[in-house]
């Protein structure tokens, strides 16, 4: 199947019925309970910062336990499995002295998810498996001094994080069906994303769609940076994204009312993906498959879905739920909002009429 | 969540080096936390915008321009709004692009390096994401004249739009120059650029005209009343030609109707070039206006001052009485031992004997409304002493229960709402009014933070059933058991009881019939003994409703689409000559008077808006309800004098005709002569009761020549609106205390609104369309609709569905030519604003459609262009089947 296809199909189904993508790819790898010679690898060796925790890096050193999660979660039933490319920008991979390797990882991350996605297909004709290319959102914030007593101060400036989204993009370009700009707490992170992936579009023949994820932090309904989900949604407007939704930070009971908001707020396709409830006093997630299922069915009910899968703590068990929870229900519609000039700070604006 | 859906927009101008010494001086000297606070300071005066300027000499731009923007992120009650970055300079403006999380302005590019640059920039500000100013400059140099300003604008916009920019983004700036210069060519400058607005407006779709005012006064500058003057005319006169926003200090603009009458004509004949001689005239007066106050004399009969304070403190509450109160207050509190025995002691005895008269059917809620303004002003004065008692004795205020209320979203409508809102507050309860367009997460957070004892809905529009349920379920969803009040003109206790209560069965759901019956219905709710009978009975009672309901619907058969179709009301076209207008596409008609239109005014559903329910003028004679009504219509009456004196409010109109015949349901609206181009098309539904044998299942549709009769026939539409200037004055009112006044403006705006909507329908008959042009009619007459042709709007009988006004609304231009918006359920903006269509036919006549069928809905939908499911959601108060079972 051609990207062009698969996307035809996707967006076709889209149409049909709501489309689930996987779970959590950190807690899982958290679970297989690697140490540090299996980060290392063989390549990295002899590498003078310690690499544990650098989930990315797997992609090179570990990629059969990563395809084993993907797989796990085609499985499970999953229309579109995610990269494991996260951090796999060089500001983010410079935590470990990466920096270099960075567009390498990214490429590894989207050439695996890429192989097990056409795999499946193979082995089952009529269902398309799309990959989304994940940028998460960097280790360092365009909109946040990291010193108290200089809130003019920033640790990077924007032409660096376009440059670092760039690179990602332009690595994964080739084997990706969409882009996804996820976990976005600070919207100006996400619009160098959104210029970078515009940059490398620019340079294909057949442009990679965008799907925008932000991250609401807590119930006060904003990002870390401030915004309402409306005045998220303004924001990135402009990349006219394929879909749009909100991820993370919270679990389905508490995201549900800012999902809401964004189902009313964008005209294009909306995805939400929870974690599997709060952390509880151990930092785990502990929310079953059941639990979480019945909320995103509730959601799909009401309408205010058409894409959905899990965050942090979600399992292929928490997948296959939700498909089956999810499964014959019609998806959102996507309304046609009246035209007009919208604005946003922290809150959104709109000049009516 | 709050979304301000704004109909004019104020940008700051304060943090603009070029336009504000201070905020220059303190960003040259790097003392950038003060300048900060002058950004704070002009969003606390109204500022929905901030535009932030750093081109000066002294400065480097980029590098200031960053630093601000920085620094304005990090502080939450500035970074709320959004940015206007401004610079003459590219690399500025995209330094502040490179520092803003939200969507901004840029303010600005323009054509003045050619159109390839131009259309770079253009698309450089799409990678960023944000809207654009755009100067109507060109290769030539800035437009001055109105052709100019039109021209460029035109080019410009083609550009943009063919670059993929959305049209919406696109602000026009047409270049406001100085006036009265002294210099004859620059006289006409004010009235080139008000005559481009209006051009742009209406050739360009979506696009938006802004303008920075400050040029403008140049040659007054040192007199601030003669500038403040200026602008306020300019902009007067600018915004009703679709000026959208202006950079102006906020907090430096005049009423227009409180300039004094003198100033306002001089520079009104500068603005609009009345005479060649205004620049002079207005010189000549300049110096006069230097500092000016006005004072107000008051008079009253003294008589009941002769009581004691007790005796005094009722008078003045059963009276609405405010001259005295604080003085009298003042005075009890002096005797009393603790200002909260004040309260307790003379006020609520006050009170009570008001609530008795109420009860008795002696006061009616006006005159209640205004106790409560007395009331009010009252406590208001306590407040300081009593807070300083609670410090002292730690005690904590005293309140009998809190109720959170609110207008759900979507709708605007809230007369209702505040009366229920201050006559609860007059019985001692804490009423937290969350206000209009409030959603359901806003409602219930506010419900929780104020640990609220129950909470109410309100709304006038058939869309906001569906919210309310919506608020209900989300009550359900979340655990909530407080009660729930159900209230406004639309809802009914059968709705409460079909759709509302199943959808919230932790708690109970009262609907609340009007404002007399809320204190009653809240005190029992919270009363331990009497709340649980009242619930058990409501439950019992609505589960009747619901049994009957489903009985009724069952009872009454539809037709099918089809056979409804066959009955149609057949009209004898053979035989007939459509009337043709006198001018075809939309017309605005801004000469009203408003002494004219409180003539029209029809007094019958004024008073049902209080609750003083009766046909007037009967009623002014009835034994019980009769001195109501006369004081009512005499405030009512009083509140006119001034509203025309002043001219409170600026009725405005916009009509349309258009070439249309029928074909089925639909009524296509035609672009030219040929009649081979659909210009819209208007949807219509179909009556589907069964009916005796002869009497036709109506459509409005059936009022217009089908397409095979060969007629020419047309149809017309109108908005009108008297709601201009009703919500500023209104807020005032209720800051200030006074409901009574803000309700009555309300009352009296949507009163003249409609008696503005029957003055136009009968130019229309006699003149613009001048199929009647003999009518003669009396008030009565009109009252009772005794007249050739309907004008029939959506949303209510004869066309339920709503959504047919924006389709209405974009055939007028409706918001960019009288300023009335469409929310997103489809509620006018401002309320008190009426609109409709026009049929002309003598067999036209208003029907109800009635309840329709699956297949009509459906039919509906396709025509329509929507989706099932959501014509089905706009249609759900006329289904004749429950949506909720799949198949009938």
């Amino acid at each position: 199947m051609t990207r062009k296809e698969r996307r035809a199909r996707l967006e076709q189904l889209a149409r049909e019925r709501i489309l689930v993508i996987d779970g959590a790819m950190g807690t899982a790898i958290q679970a297989l309970g690697l140490d540090g010679a299996d980060y290392h690898g063989e390549e990295f060796a002899g590498w003078p910062t310690p690499l544990k925790g650098d989930n990315d890096l797997l992609n090179l050193t570990r990629p059969e336990a990563i395809t084993a999660i993907h797989e796990s979660y085609l499985d499970a039933g999953a229309d579109m499995i995610e990269t494991n490319t996260f951090n796999a920008t060089a500001i983010s991979q410079a935590d470990y002295g990466l920096q270099e390797d960075a567009p390498r990882i990214a490429a590894a991350g989207a050439k695996l998810a890429r192989a097990a996605a056409d795999a499946f297909e193979a082995r089952h004709e009529a269902r398309p498996c799309g990959v989304m290319g994940a940028l998460g959102p960097l280790s360092k914030t365009l909109s946040i001094s990291p010193k108290v007593e200089d809130p003019g101060y920033r640790e990077v400036d924007f032409d660096q994080v376009h440059k670092a989204y760039f690179d990602q993009a332009e690595a994964m370009a080739p084997y990706v069906d969409f882009f996804a700009i996820e976990t976005v707490f600070d919207t100006l992170n996400a619009k160098a994303a959104i210029a970078a992936c515009m940059d490398v579009n620019a340079g294909l023949d057949e442009p990679v769609p965008l799907i925008l994820s932000g991250t609401i932090t807590d119930n006060s309904g904003r990002t870390l940076t401030g915004q309402t989900t409306e005045a998220f949604w303004t924001s990135i407007a402009h990349a006219r994204p394929w879909a749009a939704g909100l991820n993370c930070a919270l679990g389905a009971a508490e995201l549900r009312p800012f999902v809401a908001d964004m189902a009313r707020a964008a005209d294009c396709l909306v995805i939400a993906y929870p974690n599997a409830g709060l952390p509880n006093a151990f930092g785990e997630y502990d929310e079953s498959p059941q639990t979480t299922a019945a909320h995103l069915g509730e959601w799909a009910r009401d309408g205010l879905v058409n894409i959905v899968g899990g965050c942090c703590g979600t399992t292929p068990d928490h997948i296959r739920a939700i498909v089956k929870a999810v499964e014959g229900i019609a998806p959102r519609p996507v309304p046609k909002r009246p035209k007009a000039l919208r604005l946003s700070g922290l809150e959104p604006f709109e000049l009516a009429g | 969540m709050t979304v301000s859906l704004t109909r004019f927009v104020n940008i700051g101008e304060r943090t603009n080096v070029s336009g504000s010494a201070r905020f220059k001086r303190l960003i040259v000297e790097g003392d950038y936390e003060e300048a900060l606070s002058v950004a704070r300071q002009q969003i606390d005066n109204g500022a929905q915008i901030i535009d932030v300027n750093m081109d000066d000499g002294l400065l480097d731009g980029v590098e200031a321009m960053t630093k601000f923007l920085r620094l304005i992120a990090t502080e939450p009650d500035i970074a709320r709004v959004p940015v206007m970055i401004d610079s003459s300079k590219w690399e500025v403006i995209e330094a502040g692009l490179k520092c803003v999380q939200g969507k901004a302005v840029v303010n600005s590019i323009s054509m003045k390096e050619g159109e390839a640059e131009f259309v770079a920039r253009t698309k450089e500000i799409m990678r960023y994401g944000a809207a654009a100013v755009v100067m109507a400059f060109d290769e030539e140099g800035q437009a001055d004249t109105e052709e100019r300003k039109v021209q460029i604008c035109t080019r410009a916009y083609k550009l943009m739009v063919d670059a993929g920019f959305p049209p919406e983004d696109i602000i026009f700036d047409p270049n406001i120059f100085a006036v009265a210069t002294g210099l004859p060519e620059h006289d006409n400058y004010g009235v080139d650029f008000i005559n481009a607005t209006r051009r742009i407006k209406q050739t360009l779709p979506h696009a938006r005209v802004s303008g920075g005012l400050s040029n403008l006064s140049f040659s007054f500058r040192g007199n601030e009343p003669v500038r403040r003057a200026m602008h306020s005319v300019f902009l007067y006169h600018a915004i009703r030609a679709g000026l959208d926003m202006a950079i102006v200090n906020a907090g430096q603009l005049d009423i227009y109707d409180d300039i004094e009458p003198d100033l306002r004509q001089r520079a009104e004949d500068v603005i609009l070039n009345r005479r060649p001689d205004a620049g002079e005239r207005l010189l000549d007066v300049a110096d006069r206006y230097r500092g000016q106050n006005a004072a107000v004399a008051k008079k009253t009969d003294l008589a009941w001052r002769e009581g004691d304070v007790a005796a005094r403190l009722k008078h003045a509450l059963i009276h609405g009485l405010t001259d005295f109160i604080v003085e009298d207050t003042e005075e009890a509190r002096q005797m009393a031992g603790k200002p909260l025995e004040v309260i307790e002691g003379p006020l609520m005895a006050g009170m009570n004997a008001v609530g008795e008269l109420f009860g008795a059917g002696k006061m009616f809620l006006p005159q209640v409304v205004k106790s409560a303004r007395v009331m009010k002003a009252a406590v208001a004065h306590l407040i300081p002493y009593l807070e300083e008692e609670k410090k002292r004795s730690g005690l904590e205020g005293v309140s009998n229960g809190k109720v959170v209320m609110a207008t759900v979203k979507g709708d605007v409508h809230d007369i209702g709402k505040n009366i229920v809102g201050v006559v609860l507050q007059c019985n001692g309860y804490d009423v937290i009014d969350l206000g209009v367009m409030v959603p359901a997460e806003k409602i219930l957070a506010a419900a929780k933070e104020n640990n609220a004892d129950m909470i109410g809905l309100s709304g006038l529009i058939t869309p906001s059933l569906d919210e309310m349920v919506h608020v209900a379920s989300e009550m359900e969803r979340q655990g909530w058991s407080c009660p729930l009040l159900i209230g406004g003109a639309t809802t009914s206790p059968m709705h409460t009881a079909v759709k509302i209560e199943p959808a919230y069965e932790r708690g109970p759901t009262l609907y609340v019939a009007d404002a007399s019956r809320a204190v009653g219905v809240v005190r029992t709710l919270l009363s331990e003994e009497h709340r649980d009978a009242l619930i058990k009975q409501t439950r019992e009672d609505y589960e009747r409703l619901r049994v009957s309901h489903a009985q009724g619907r069952g009872a009454k058969p539809r037709l099918k689409l089809e056979q409804a179709r066959a009955r149609a009301l057949k009209l004898d076209w053979s035989d007939y000559t459509p009337p043709v207008p006198s001018f075809l596409g939309v017309q605005v008609f801004d000469d009203w008077d408003l002494g004219d239109l409180r003539r029209h005014i029809d007094w019958t559903p004024f008073l049902a808006s209080w609750d003083v329910k009766g046909r007037y003028p009967q009623i002014l004679d009835d034994p019980d309800k009769g001195e109501a009504a006369r004081t009512l219509i005499a405030d009512g009456e009083a509140m006119l004098d001034k509203i025309v004196a002043e001219r409170w409010l600026q009725p405005r109109a916009v009509a349309g005709f258009w070439r249309a015949n029928a074909q089925g349901d639909d009524i296509i609206l035609w672009e030219g002569q040929d009649r081979a181009r659909e210009l819209a098309r208007l949807h219509t539904l179909r009556q589907q009761m069964p009916k005796d044998t002869g009497k036709p299942n109506v459509a409005l549709a059936d009022f217009v020549a089908p397409l095979d009769s060969g007629l020419e026939d047309y149809v017309g539409g109108f908005c009108v609106t008297a709601g201009h200037g009703e919500a500023e004055r209104s807020e005032r009112f209720a800051r200030a205390g006074d409901d009574y006044s803000a309700i009555m403006l309300k009352a009296l705006a949507d009163r003249l609104a409609e008696a503005l909507a029957e003055s136009l329908h009968a130019r229309v008959r006699r003149k613009l369309w001048g199929y009647a042009p003999d009518e003669h009619l009396t008030n009565p007459d009109l009252i009772s609709e005794r007249y050739q042709g309907i004008r029939p709007a959506p949303g209510y009988p004869s066309q339920p569905d709503h959504t047919e006004k924006r389709t209405l609304f974009a055939l007028l231009g409706a918001p960019e030519r009288i300023g009335v918006h469409l929310t997103e359920s489809c509620a006018m903006t401002p309320p008190a604003s009426v609109s409709g269509l026009y049929f002309s036919h003598p067999k036209s006549h208003y029907f109800a459609v009635g309840r329709i069928g699956r297949d009509q809905v459906a039919d509906y939908a396709r025509r329509k262009g929507m989706d099932f499911d959501e014509a089905q959601k706009w249609l759900s108060p006329i289904l004749a089947y429950d949506p909720r079972k799949t198949v009938q």
